[in-house]
């Protein structure tokens, strides 16, 4: 019997995920206590359906935490000579309270992360990324005489909203003229007690739809989120987890690490990770930029062409072509590509995939060759496969200032 | 319009050779030292009023090819008839003494009959190994992993090179290239004085002692490649008659030179067609375009400080910054008034080694890989002035010594007292080998690998500019991408001990750097 004095030692604490800045409201809507981890957080796969969250994300609103994501302020009178040389874009000509994506590549020209930069002031960036980079980023840092790093990923809480009524959501809460915010740009709010503006608002998201991303101090997130869900209310706003999320990334046709794309810092076999020419992310490559990380290799890259291409596939039926190969015959017999992520997309009514095919074959037929289970039973079907080149879904107001009343 | 075909930074040999190449060759050259004296770590500098020395001190192995196609000895640099011998000090007297006749026949002194004989075997497979590997160290060594029929040639010929051995001395050199110098030597001899004296030419100049891996045997087969098989030796008029006449001949070639001229940053032109070298840049602002450059100053120097990381790829700079090159020799150089008197020795002859054995070279060098003083250090010790007496006023002498291991990263960091504390303890050391050298004593100058850095604008004062050990050498040196002599910088390119094959008195570096500049 355990005295009631003794404080337990939890043997397994370092091993457990941690609790976001949100976990408490998300904890009581997370009526599946289906959880998964993110960077060491816990991040819901779904909190009441997949689907359903999705529904909300495409015909109302919702929000998805994203306090798992690495925030990295980037400070001092080289932080932006250090990332200039970084990052295969130019931000030299990025204006203040701007944000930009971007990926970066090793010397070799291999994409290492994708992610995105925040200019916050002439000698204030903040970069966000999928995964841990301050190796990296300490590794870009050296011989830049006035720089630092401090990794934000803990002390911002930050969370996605996103959807054709979030707008009016945000509007609701109070934060004035929010509707003049553009795409990609930051606008920073009043909010609380605070005298100065601790909340900051960027138009940015992973949905291809109307969105934004709300950032504030730790001490602030269940407040903030409390006023989201009061002007939400007749919104329907809901919160979404990862599954939800990716049907509509890969409608709006954005790449995920470990889907589409491997980190190249992580990969052993040297053919297993990517160039950005290979994901199709051409127009993230400046070579009018003098000099950044790789760029020798990418113009060899991009003289030579990609040996595979990322491509946006309408296949026939409605079976998802999950996790199977591509052909250029329906026989089968020559494979020239894999299918990096696929679903039956509600919006689109489509069977849709992301898929990597050897260049020289993209003019041809492609076929795929794709498994599926019916009540225990494993079938196999070879469907035809035509490339789209424009995402599969988009929506005007997504680009428009304001965006359209919904 | 550039003004200069090429701006070679750097008079050290290695800078002058590959100018003297380069302008033989009907290129203009500008070369531009920072010193107010041409030479680097071979310059001849006052010390002390009339007392003169160089950093550098004697020569194992300076290109025969560079001497003959430059004709260095109708510009004064002549080879002496007869090497130095090298002597193993012992307190009473009792040295180990390895001289050369001036037929190049060895002998060895003061060492047991059954020594003697494991001598001659260990010599012969020596000189076998420092043969077959040095024309490799005048090559340039092509990229790994680049096609091309002469790029595999250079690599067909090192494989010709190891089968001509024979089966078993091939085998036998697989096996003892990456033993630490102490268990190739316990594997020969007995005398721990010899020992000890004998892998000392692996070892000096890198972060390296008798137990340590990572190829000193090659490190001694290096130095085993010279004209006196791996003995010193001094040139008739000393080292400045290296400098002097590649000086002359760099003259004669239409090299100009220019000294007390720090290069500030190499100049590099930035546009949508990415990088190229302009020129340099001083330090007051003023501009001098060429169409190349080529950098004499090590590699750390070079790409981190005058190229700067924003030109460079983050890999590559990172490789540069862990390049091992901190130095670990220091130098005493004492001005005497008389000549200095060793025990047991009839004068203060050739090159005298204060190393009992292999173990106090181990320890000297653990004490110093964790910051601290060697308990009991380890040196070089040569009067220079006992070959070339016009360094000194008549009658006076110099002694110039190599001191190990002396860490550049001083825990308890570098002051004039730590500096004055060791030097004290170097010079109380060598007089118990010269008992009456205190009352000698002029002046005393101690270099510490800090003043070297400083002094000589070499990255942690290191003897070789980056350490010379088999991860660091050959197509890694300074590291792949930049070992052909070019650079990803285009326009850029490297010639000093930093690249390939590495430091010494060589000038292969600036010759291997000239040819590929040339062919380019
Ligand atoms: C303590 C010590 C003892 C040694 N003893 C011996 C020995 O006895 N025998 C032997 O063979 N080798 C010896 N060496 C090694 C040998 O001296 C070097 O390996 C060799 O001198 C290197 O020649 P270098 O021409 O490549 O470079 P350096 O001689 O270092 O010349 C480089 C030159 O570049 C100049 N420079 C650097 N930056 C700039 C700039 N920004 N602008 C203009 N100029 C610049 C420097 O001033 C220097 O003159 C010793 C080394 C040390 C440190």
């Amino acid at each position: 019997m355990s005295d009631s004095n003794t404080v337990t030692v939890d043997p397994f604490e370092e091993e457990r995920p941690k609790e976001t800045h949100f976990h408490a409201r998300m904890a009581v809507l997370n009526i599946r206590e289906n959880w998964a981890a993110w960077n060491g957080y816990k991040l819901a796969n779904y909190f009441y359906d997949a689907e359903y969250e999705y529904f909300c994300v495409r015909n109302g609103c919702g929000t998805y935490d994203i306090c798992g994501m690495q925030k990295y302020f980037v400070t001092g009178k080289d932080a932006e000579a250090m990332l200039n040389r970084m990052v295969t874009r130019d931000i030299s000509e990025m204006n203040i309270d701007r944000v930009t994506y971007l990926v970066w590549c090793t010397d070799e020209g291999r994409l290492i992360d994708d992610g995105t930069v925040f200019k916050l002031g002439h000698e204030h960036f903040m970069l966000t990324c999928g995964s841990p980079s301050l190796a990296w980023l300490e590794k870009s840092c050296y011989g830049f005489k006035d720089v630092s790093i401090v990794d934000m990923s803990e002390g911002i809480a930050a969370l996605a909203l996103q959807g054709p009524t979030s707008c009016e959501v945000l509007k609701k809460m109070g934060l004035k003229d929010i509707d003049t915010l553009k795409p990609f740009g930051i606008k920073h709010f009043p909010f609380g007690a605070s005298q100065d503006k601790p909340l900051m608002v960027s138009r940015t998201g992973f949905t291809g739809d109307l969105g934004y991303e709300l950032w504030i101090k730790p001490e602030l997130a269940l407040k903030m989120w409390d006023s989201l869900y009061d002007a939400g209310e007749d919104y329907h706003i809901q919160p979404f987890g990862e599954a939800a999320l990716n049907m509509a990334r890969m409608e709006a046709g954005f790449i995920m690490p470990l889907m589409e794309f491997n980190e190249a810092l992580k990969t052993i076999h040297f053919r297993h990770d990517h160039t950005p020419f290979q994901l199709n992310l051409d127009w993230l490559v400046d070579f009018k930029k003098p000099h950044f990380n790789g760029r020798a290799a990418l113009l060899r890259e991009k003289h030579d062409g990609p040996e595979y291409t990322l491509v946006k596939l309408d296949i026939e039926g409605n079976k998802p072509a999950e996790e199977c190969n591509v052909y250029s015959d329906k026989g089968c017999e020559n494979e020239i590509g894999y299918v990096t992520s696929a679903m039956w997309s509600p919006v689109v009514k489509a069977n849709i995939a992301l898929a990597m095919v050897k260049t020289k074959y993209l003019k041809g037929e492609i076929w795929a060759e794709i498994y599926y289970n019916k009540e225990l039973r494993s079938y196999t079907k070879v469907s035809r496969c035509t490339v789209k080149e424009k995402p599969f879904w988009t929506h005007s107001r997504s680009r428009a200032t304001p965006p359209l009343p919904y | 319009m550039s003004s200069y075909d090429t701006i070679i930074i750097g008079a050290g040999h290695n800078g002058m050779v590959c100018a003297c190449y380069l302008a033989r060759r009907g290129q203009k050259v500008l070369l531009l030292e920072a010193a107010n004296e041409i030479g680097g770590l071979a310059a001849k500098r006052e010390f002390f009023p009339e007392f003169q020395v160089s950093v550098a001190h004697s020569i194992s192995h300076f290109s025969a090819k560079v001497a003959k196609e430059l004709n260095l000895e109708s510009h004064g640099f002549i080879n002496p008839s007869c090497s130095l011998p090298t002597v193993g000090l012992n307190r009473n007297g009792e040295h180990v003494v390895l001289a050369h006749d001036e037929g190049g026949a060895a002998s060895l002194s003061g060492v047991s009959e059954k020594d003697l004989a494991s001598f001659k075997n260990y010599q012969t497979l020596m000189y076998r190994y420092a043969a077959m590997l040095k024309p490799f160290w005048g090559t340039v060594l092509p990229r790994i992993g680049v096609s091309g029929i002469s790029k595999a040639m250079t690599y067909a010929k090192l494989g010709l090179k190891l089968r001509l051995l024979g089966k078993s001395d091939m085998r036998e050199f697989m096996r003892i290239a990456m033993l630490p110098a102490r268990d190739l030597m316990d594997e020969y001899f007995d005398n721990d004085l010899l020992k000890a004296l004998l892998s000392w030419d692996a070892l000096i100049g890198s972060k390296m002692a008798p137990r340590s891996p990572n190829g000193p045997v090659v490190s001694l087969l290096y130095r085993m490649g010279g004209d006196f098989e791996g003995a010193h030796y001094l040139p008739e008029n000393g080292i400045e008659s290296l400098i002097y006449s590649l000086r002359s001949v760099a003259e004669a070639s239409g090299v100009e030179t220019r000294t007390n001229f720090p290069v500030e940053k190499i100049l590099i032109q930035r546009n949508e067609s990415g990088l190229k070298v302009e020129g340099v840049t001083m330090p007051d602002g003023e501009i001098i375009t060429a169409t190349r450059v080529v950098s004499s100053a090590d590699p750390h120097r070079t790409f981190i400080d005058l190229v700067g990381v924003e030109n460079l790829e983050i890999q590559f700079a990172n490789r540069i910054r862990r390049l091992r090159s901190e130095g670990y020799v220091a130098k005493l150089h004492l001005a005497l008034h008389g000549e200095p008197k060793f025990n047991g020795l009839a004068g203060p002859e050739g090159r005298m080694i204060i190393a009992p054995t292999m173990d106090t070279i181990e320890f000297a060098y653990d004490d110093a890989k964790y910051g601290e003083f060697s308990r009991q250090p380890v040196m070089e010790v040569i009067v220079p002035t006992r070959y070339q007496s016009e360094l000194a006023p008549p009658g006076k002498h110099v002694i110039s010594a190599h001191v190990m291991y002396v860490p550049k990263m001083l825990k308890s960091k570098w002051s004039v007292d730590a500096r004055e504390e060791i030097k004290n303890k170097t010079i109380d050391l060598l007089a118990q080998y010269s008992p009456g050298l205190k009352n000698l004593i002029a002046h005393a100058e101690f270099l510490t690998p800090e003043d070297i850095e400083s002094n000589f604008r070499v990255t942690g004062g290191n003897w070789h500019h980056a350490d010379h050990v088999i991860d660091q050498m050959f197509m890694m040196r300074p590291t792949y991408e930049a070992a052909q002599y070019s650079t990803p910088v285009p326009g850029l390119f490297l010639c000093g001990a930093g690249c390939h094959p590495g430091g010494d008195l060589m000038g292969a570096a600036g010759h291997n750097a000239a040819h590929e500049i040339l062919k380019s």
